[in-house]
Order: structure tokens, then C-alpha cells, then sequence
């Protein structure tokens, strides 16, 4: 195990430090809050001769995937950052970059999605974009930030698909946090190099990348990005466990968290998971079995971890900070929802809708979430019917 | 036509390894007109050979000698472009054996 480095530095920094220390052959990325700080601070890594990167300050968001696009058929190591209407915009491209199985790394923030216009976290964004066939990746803090943008690397290029982890806007990315960083060699060491196996500068073995593929041969496209997606959960694994064996911080696809014995249970991704613990522990020593089961990958979705961890609890909790209008609840609670009917689970699920365009989210909240399904989990008693706020019929607050 | 190769025998990301692959890829079977050369008119000008965007008219020794009906889609370029009118466009479903047509 190496020893890191304490620091104090907010999420986005704390990215723009680990970009530094992979010093990535090309970086094409466009300004956008809160996104923002992880670009500028790494321009001037550039500027200041701290890295090789050709960073390319592209017109917009499309032609930063594009360039990227390019960049990583070309056979360098690729990687950009955004958030909300910046993803939006690269929407096109997203399906572009998974699709010609290029391993780019997107450094992202979750932003709401205009409009009312606003610029505070909820995860719209990238849920917006769970089909496009990359693999998503949450983190609960400034930390696993940086973790995971390491880890996305070796990740994204042993699955052959381009990685987003994202961190929370602003709760993330400009809260200022203790952190461990690893010496810069520690990660050189870590994430190796990168040797594209059919890149398009090889003029000795001239290939075609991009295409027409007509209804014979662009099914069996998809069924290759599916295999790649069932194959990518042992990838992560893998990576996380040498990522723990370096840094004595293992990740996994889930992080179960006093769950073992619990009887009701929070899922939940993204910061609000840190919240949710504390409130586990505040009612573990009232003598509640409560649990939680937070989600690092949301693709691929970890349905047979969820499965497992759930399907003996009486009832759980499904947080979602981002809504699926018209649709039967949020993402996650649709995944879940379908991990445990697919698992045999038992457990019933209730959706909170939480959090959205940057409302805080209190421990009192996640409690009373938490009291809710201990009175479903109660015989005799009722649900409690889900309008409980003035503000909003599906927000916990 | 032979058996499609199947998801586990083709590059992934859609990726073309080889140059010259198209010979390989059978668009005549696309075509539901198919061009039909009157000799007798035909002067060997290669304005068809010209025009064709299939690379699918056959040409030895500077004599239009026919289509690559393998390669042809039935635009009917070269029927348009001819100008002697040698080459007229006939429905694919006349040529089947047991047609009607």
C-alpha cells in the first residue's frame, strides 16, 4: 500500500488532480457550471507545462465529444468533462463514442436540467443518458471522486466502453473535503499505458472507423456492446480490488452499509448516501434495523448485488434524485424494482423523488423516509400516503 | 447468399479492418430494375463507366461488355446518361425464373 497524500480540496479539484497525475494524450472539454472548475484547472495544468495534454477549448459540447471521438479512434487516451445542458448537447455523440467501443473518460457532474434554468445538483443529466452504453459510476464524496476517475481509466479500457463517474454539483464538486491523493507515480504506475488495439494513425493497417452498418450487421453491433456491458461488472470488481490493494480503499459495484441484519433499507446513490448513514447510525442506536445499500455503478446496474442485498427485507426505500416523468418512478427505483422481481425478492419499494434542482436533503427527511417504511414493514398499519409535504407530493421534506 | 457471420466473428465499434471490403458486400440484390445493354446501339463511349457509382460496369479492352449484376443497384445512371439510349431498364421481377412478368 502506498502512502497518500492529505489534502483539502473540493471534488472538482480533486479530479482536475487526478487528470493531472494521468496526464491524458488529449483533453476536449467546454465550460459549463459546475463543471467548470474541473476544466480551468486543468487548462492550466496545460499552460503550465504540468502535462503533455493536447487540450483542445472546443465551441460547444457536441464537438467536445466529437473531438474526443476522434481523438480516441486516432488511439490516445481520451478524456472531457461536463455536466447537464453540456450533456444534453454531446446527446448525439454519447451514443457515438459507446457505440465505436472507444474507452474515453467523461468527468462528470450531476446538474439539473433546464428549465426552470438551474444550476444545483440533481441527477437528470446522466440518467437521462443510462441507455447510451456507457458505464456510470456515482460517488458519495470528494474522495471517491478522485477514486473513481483513476479507476475509470483502467476501467473503460479493459471493457472497451467510455466511462462517466460523476460526483454531485456543487455538494461534490465545490465543498471542500479531506482527501488522500496518491503520489503521481502511484498512479502512472496504476493506470499503465494505453495501447489501442486498431487505432486509425496506424497507416500500415489502414481500417474504417464509423461506417454505415444496415440492418444486417447493426444488431450484432448491439449484441457486442451487450456483452461488453455483462462483462464490464467483473472489470470493475477487478479494478476496484487493486485499487484497494494500492490505496487500502476497495470499491466494489455496491456498498452495503449495516445491512446484513437489517429489516427496512435506503437505496440511494451520489452524496446522499453520506447523509443516509448518519441516519442509519442514529437509528441503530435506537434500536431500529436499518440499512443501506448504496450504488456505485448504475451501469451496468448491479441487479444481482441488489437482488441479494434486498430480497430479504421487509421493505425498502429507493431515493431517486431525478424523475422519470410519465414512467412508474425514477431510475433507480425502476432498477431496483425490477432486480428484486427479477431475484425473487420479497421486499416491497417506495419511491422518494428527492433533491432536485439542489433542495438540501436533511437527516430529518431520510428519517422520516425510514419511518415510512417501517410502518409499511408493520402489520396493521397503513401505508402513510405519500403526500406529505405542501412543497411536493413525492418528496420526503 | 452465404451465411451472415455472426456477433461473436465481426469487428466490434463497427470497425472495417481491410481496404477493399466492398467487393464483398452483395448490393445487387438490392436492385428491382435492372439494366439491360442493346450492343447493337452501345458505341463504347464509357460515359456509363463514367457515371456508374457502383463501379459495377464490366470493361475490357475498352469495350462495355455488361454489368456486375453482384454490385448493381439499379439506379439507372448509366440508362440516363447513355447518349445513345443503349440501355433501358428493365423490372428484376422479368428475370425470375417461373415469373410471369
Amino acid at each position: 500500500m502506498v502512502k497518500g497524500k492529505v489534502v483539502a480540496l473540493d471534488g472538482a479539484k480533486a479530479v482536475a488532480e487526478a487528470m493531472r497525475q494521468m496526464n491524458p494524450d488529449v483533453v476536449a472539454a467546454y465550460p459549463i457550471t459546475p463543471q467548470t472548475e474541473i476544466v480551468q484547472t486543468f487548462s492550466q495544468f496545460v499552460a503550465d507545462g504540468k502535462v503533455d495534454t493536447e487540450f483542445i477549448p472546443v465551441e460547444s459540447e457536441h464537438a467536445a465529444m466529437s473531438a474526443c471521438v476522434g481523438a480516441a479512434a486516432a488511439g490516445g487516451r481520451v478524456q472531457t468533462a461536463t455536466t447537464s445542458a453540456g450533456m444534453a448537447l454531446m446527446w448525439e455523440v454519447l451514443y457515438v463514442a459507446a457505440s465505436t467501443r472507444l474507452p474515453i473518460v467523461m468527468h462528470f457532474v450531476n446538474r439539473a436540467l433546464s428549465a426552470p434554468l438551474n444550476i444545483h445538483c440533481d441527477h437528470s443529466d446522466s440518467m437521462g443518458a443510462r441507455d447510451a452504453g456507457w458505464i456510470h459510476l456515482f460517488a458519495e464524496n470528494a474522495q471517491e471522486a478522485y477514486d473513481n476517475a483513476i479507476q475509470s481509466v483502467r476501467i473503460a479500457e479493459a471493457c472497451m466502453l467510455p466511462v462517466l463517474h460523476t460526483q454531485d454539483g456543487f455538494i461534490i464538486s465545490h465543498g471542500v473535503e479531506r482527501l488522500q491523493i496518491l503520489p503521481d507515480q502511484a498512479v502512472k504506475d496504476f493506470i499503465g499505458t494505453y495501447k489501442a488495439e486498431h487505432p486509425l494513425l496506424d497507416t500500415d493497417h489502414p481500417i474504417m472507423v464509423g461506417p454505415v452498418d444496415l440492418p444486417d450487421f447493426y444488431t450484432e453491433h448491439k449484441r457486442q456492446q451487450v456483452d461488453a456491458m455483462e462483462k464490464a461488472p467483473q472489470v470493475i470488481r477487478r479494478v476496484g480490488q487493486e485499487y484497494g490493494t494500492l490505496t487500502g480503499r476497495t470499491y466494489g459495484l455496491v456498498e452495503p452499509y449495516k445491512l446484513d441484519d437489517a429489516e427496512v433499507a435506503i437505496v440511494v446513490l451520489g452524496s446522499t448516501a453520506g447523509t443516509s448513514k448518519v441516519v442509519v447510525d442514529a437509528l441503530r442506536g435506537k434500536g431500529v434495523k436499518a440499512g443501506l445499500l448504496k450504488l456505485r455503478a448504475f451501469r451496468p446496474f448491479p441487479a444481482q448485488e441488489v437482488a441479494v442485498a434486498l430480497r430479504d427485507k421487509v421493505a425498502v426505500a429507493v431515493l431517486d434524485r431525478s424523475m422519470s416523468f410519465g414512467g412508474q418512478g425514477g431510475p433507480v427505483f425502476l432498477e431496483t424494482c425490477a432486480a428484486l422481481y427479477n431475484g425473487g425478492g420479497r421486499a416491497r419499494a417506495i419511491n422518494y423523488i428527492y433533491g432536485l434542482g439542489g433542495r438540501d436533503t436533511t437527516p430529518d427527511q431520510i428519517e422520516r423516509a425510514f419511518q415510512e417504511i417501517l410502518n409499511i414493514s408493520t402489520p396493521g398499519k397503513a401505508p402513510v400516503d405519500a403526500d406529505q409535504s405542501e412543497r411536493g407530493r413525492q418528496s420526503p421534506g | 447468399m452465404a451465411k451472415q457471420p455472426g456477433w461473436k466473428d465481426i469487428p466490434i465499434g463497427g470497425l472495417i479492418l481491410e481496404g477493399g471490403t466492398a467487393v464483398k458486400y452483395e448490393t445487387g440484390s438490392w436492385r428491382s430494375n435492372r439494366p439491360v445493354l442493346d450492343k447493337n446501339k452501345c458505341t463504347n463511349c464509357m460515359l456509363c463507366w463514367v457515371f456508374c457509382p457502383d463501379s459495377a460496369i464490366v470493361v475490357r479492352e475498352s469495350k462495355m461488355l455488361g454489368y456486375d449484376l453482384e454490385h448493381c443497384k439499379g439506379c439507372g445512371i448509366c440508362a440516363r446518361e447513355c447518349p445513345v439510349k443503349a440501355i433501358t431498364m428493365v423490372e428484376e421481377t422479368k428475370f425470375r425464373e417461373g415469373s410471369n412478368g
